[in-house]
């Protein structure tokens, strides 16, 4: 029977990232997973909820629900964050008892990111991935946090040929992005990326992955502004690389 | 000294902090951390004491009456005199009171975040009472002036340079930047006042119900000569701080210092129930316990926010928060800094005075990873930024209008679908003068608040074209 999965492609990704969904598209479709995409869709509501606006979150939260809820395929997306909020706070939107309470409640039980969708539910670490350069992990909070993804993408990266992993110094201290946190207080999210971007740029990679976009947006305008060429890569991209298509495809950052 | 503020500001704060306060925070947190990463790594159990410790201290809060007034029992029965403090004002009289019963002229004093929190010094130096800090840290900034930039070290943001310096000012000695010597010139300093202080005054790490003691655990030895030097001792302590018994209590000595400074146990663990009894015992004639409520009870009647009075003090959190790190304590604009400050004094003061510490985290959670009573902070924070901003039923809405209504309207636009497809067409058409190399480097307010500090993504998307184009 083949699998299939509904695109959840968020809207960071949507609006800055479309190689990384091309990417997630081509692998799970190499994988043997179908993809749907509900066109319905927009944002899960965190930048919402996650600044107080809890009612407002709820509103985009049921649209949300509708949207995926027409399908009972698990929902498959390029961010820990999005899927964090999916998972954990979805439920927390809606008193107990009521139908959309339930159907969070069910909904939070098959919407997986994606490197965890790979390790956990196709039981795939190795999808064949040729990437031939020195990179350095960041590992992104609400995946790392929220969902304890803690090895699952760096396993992925570890099974690709020509990767070679170099380890970065305070890995799993946030870099600073934090959503509204960064433009509330920019220069306490400057100081936390700074310190962020001098670890990457003392690890002697090539380029840094991270597993979300808020991250990758962060992360790579931070390396921008310190006058460096190097890039802050998504982990689908690196994935997505063979010898046939040489590497990461045109447009990522 | 920490005074009750009016309104903390975090955010003017943090736009010019003092270039030495990252670096010399993030060396001592840095080394308190690594070393309680080998403690934790000692204990196979971590994690199942941790659970412990957090079900007892959510026990006893759930039972706080009853464990409260089997502690005042206990403590009379000790000997002890109780005092009940609603709030700062009454406990700030209550001492002062028994100050002035006693004739105090000079009070010596332990660490205590509870005077910190209650602005005793300040009370008690305004009726004419010297009071001298006696811990090493907080001698050092009462001679600043400031209050604490750390919950267990409240110095951390002074290299040893500024302390000579400091020294050499206030003291009238010749301070050289030596840890030991400047160490050596704090205890001569205070040996006399520990030989003629009238009053020792505390707080304390917890308080046993079962036999009515207070438990002071410190580092420096200044804790025993402060309650047993002195004839009378007057311990502030929140009700927050009750443990059931001593089983109880050896779990929560377990994580506390283990947490905080990566040590077994704190170097002294003192352990006082009720004045001395017989002639040639240790201990002060007479003891009274203040119990301070200041906002506490209230906080308890919150399901979602009570967790915040697990806290036992350890300021791990603090060492492990990357934005304490980078700002330091003083941006907290109170007496308690960090992850557990921006949950504890929007609760104590109110949102309206704190309504910019919930969103001074950028939730990356890795404080209630470490938290030994596993408070969660990043939804109680959430809690909190609700509250500010929609009001619940402990405090109205306090947010400004134009961000409310900056929300609704973008909820609105991403709640409808057509809308946001539109909007996703337009922005990359809209954008398109800023951009260059596929970045923006700098856009008008308010998206200048992120290009201030690193280039903006350009808008790029075309998924649901790529999408439509291959499935046709």
């Amino acid at each position: 029977m083949t699998q299939k999965v509904q695109l959840f492609i968020t809207c960071l990704g949507e609006q800055f990232y479309p190689t990384v969904l091309e990417g997630m598209v081509t692998l799970l479709e190499r994988l043997g997973v179908e993809c749907q995409f509900p066109n319905a869709q927009t944002c899960c509501g965190q930048p919402f909820y996650n600044s107080g606006f809890q009612s407002e979150a709820g509103k985009l939260a049921k649209t949300w629900l509708q949207t995926f809820g027409q399908s009972e395929a698990p929902i498959v997306s390029p961010s820990g964050s999005c899927v964090d909020m999916v998972r954990h706070h979805y439920p927390e939107l809606f008193p107990a008892g009521t139908p959309e309470h339930a159907q969070a409640v069910a909904i939070a039980q098959r919407t997986y990111e994606f490197t965890e969708y790979l390790v956990h539910v196709l039981n795939v670490t190795d999808v064949g991935a040729y990437f031939p350069h020195k990179v350095t992990y960041h590992a992104s909070c609400h995946g790392l946090r929220g969902l304890g993804l803690r090895t699952e993408a760096k396993q992925l990266l570890g099974a690709v040929r020509g990767l070679e992993m170099i380890p970065l110094n305070e890995e799993e201290t946030c870099c600073g992005f934090g959503g509204v946190f960064s433009v509330v207080y920019p220069e306490v999210s400057r100081a936390m990326m700074q310190n962020k971007v001098q670890n990457i740029l003392a690890s002697g990679a090539e380029m840094v992955v991270a597993s979300d976009a808020g991250c990758l947006m962060n992360i790579g305008g931070g390396l921008r502004k310190a006058g460096s060429s190097m890039r802050a890569v998504h982990t689908i991209e690196i994935l997505a690389a063979s010898e046939s298509n040489g590497g990461l495809k045109r447009g990522a950052q | 000294m920490s005074e009750r503020p009016t309104y903390i500001k975090f955010g003017e704060y943090t736009e010019h902090i003092p270039a030495n306060i990252p670096a010399a925070v993030q060396q001592a947190t840095g080394r308190f951390l690594g070393l309680r990463q080998m403690r934790v790594s000692e204990m196979p159990q971590w994690e199942e004491l941790r659970q412990a410790a957090s079900n007892i201290r959510l026990h006893t809060l759930e039972n706080l009456d009853f464990y409260l007034e089997k502690l005042e029992q206990n403590v009379r029965a000790a000997g002890g005199q109780v005092h009940w403090a609603a709030d700062a004002a009454q406990a700030r009289a209550t001492v002062l009171e028994i100050a002035k019963e006693h004739n105090v002229k000079l009070a010596v004093k332990v660490k205590s975040m509870a005077t910190e929190e209650i602005g005793l010094n300040h009370a008690l130096e305004a009726a004419g009472i010297q009071t001298y800090e006696t811990d090493l840290g907080e001698f050092i900034i009462q001679l600043m002036g400031t209050g604490p930039s750390h919950i267990i070290v409240p110095a951390v943001h002074l290299k040893k340079e500024e302390i000579a310096e400091l020294f050499t000012q206030k003291l009238g000695v010749e301070a050289p930047p030596d840890p030991v010597k400047l160490t050596a010139i704090a205890r001569a300093t205070l040996r006399e006042k520990f030989l003629s202080a009238e009053m020792g005054v505390s707080g304390g790490n917890f308080l046993v119900a079962e036999t009515g003691t207070l438990v002071i655990v410190t580092n420096e030895g200044n804790g025993r000569m402060c309650t047993t030097m002195p004839d009378l001792h007057v311990a502030v302590v929140g009700i927050d701080k009750v443990v059931p018994d001593w089983e109880t209590l050896t779990v929560l000595l377990k994580l506390l210092a283990r947490s905080a400074t990566g040590q077994k146990l704190s170097t002294y663990t003192a352990f006082i129930s009720g004045p001395r009894r017989a002639a040639g015992e240790n201990g002060p004639k007479e003891f009274h316990l203040v119990l301070l409520d200041n906002g506490r009870s209230k906080i308890l009647q919150d399901p979602v926010a009570r967790e915040t009075l697990k806290c036992i003090r350890c300021g791990c959190c603090l060492n492990v928060c990357p934005v304490y790190k980078n700002v330091g304590g003083f941006a907290y604009g109170w007496f308690i800094s960090g992850p557990v400050g921006a949950i504890f004094s929007p609760q104590i003061l109110g949102t309206e005075a704190a309504r910019e510490l919930p969103f001074a985290s950028s939730l990356c959670g890795a404080c209630a990873d470490v938290c030994p009573v596993k408070i969660p902070i990043p939804k109680i924070l959430l809690h909190l930024r609700r509250r500010v901003v929609e009001g619940d039923e402990f405090a109205p809405a306090s947010a400004p209008l134009m961000v409310r209504a900056g929300a609704k309207l973008g909820t609105f636009a991403l709640g409808v679908p057509w809308l946001y497809r539109f909007g996703t067409r337009l922005l990359p058409i809209f954008t398109a003068p800023f951009r260059k190399d596929g970045w923006m480097s700098s856009l008008p307010a308010p998206a200048n608040l992120w290009t201030k500090v690193r280039p903006f993504p350009a808008f790029r998307a075309n998924f649901r074209q790529w999408w439509a184009k291959r499935t046709k």
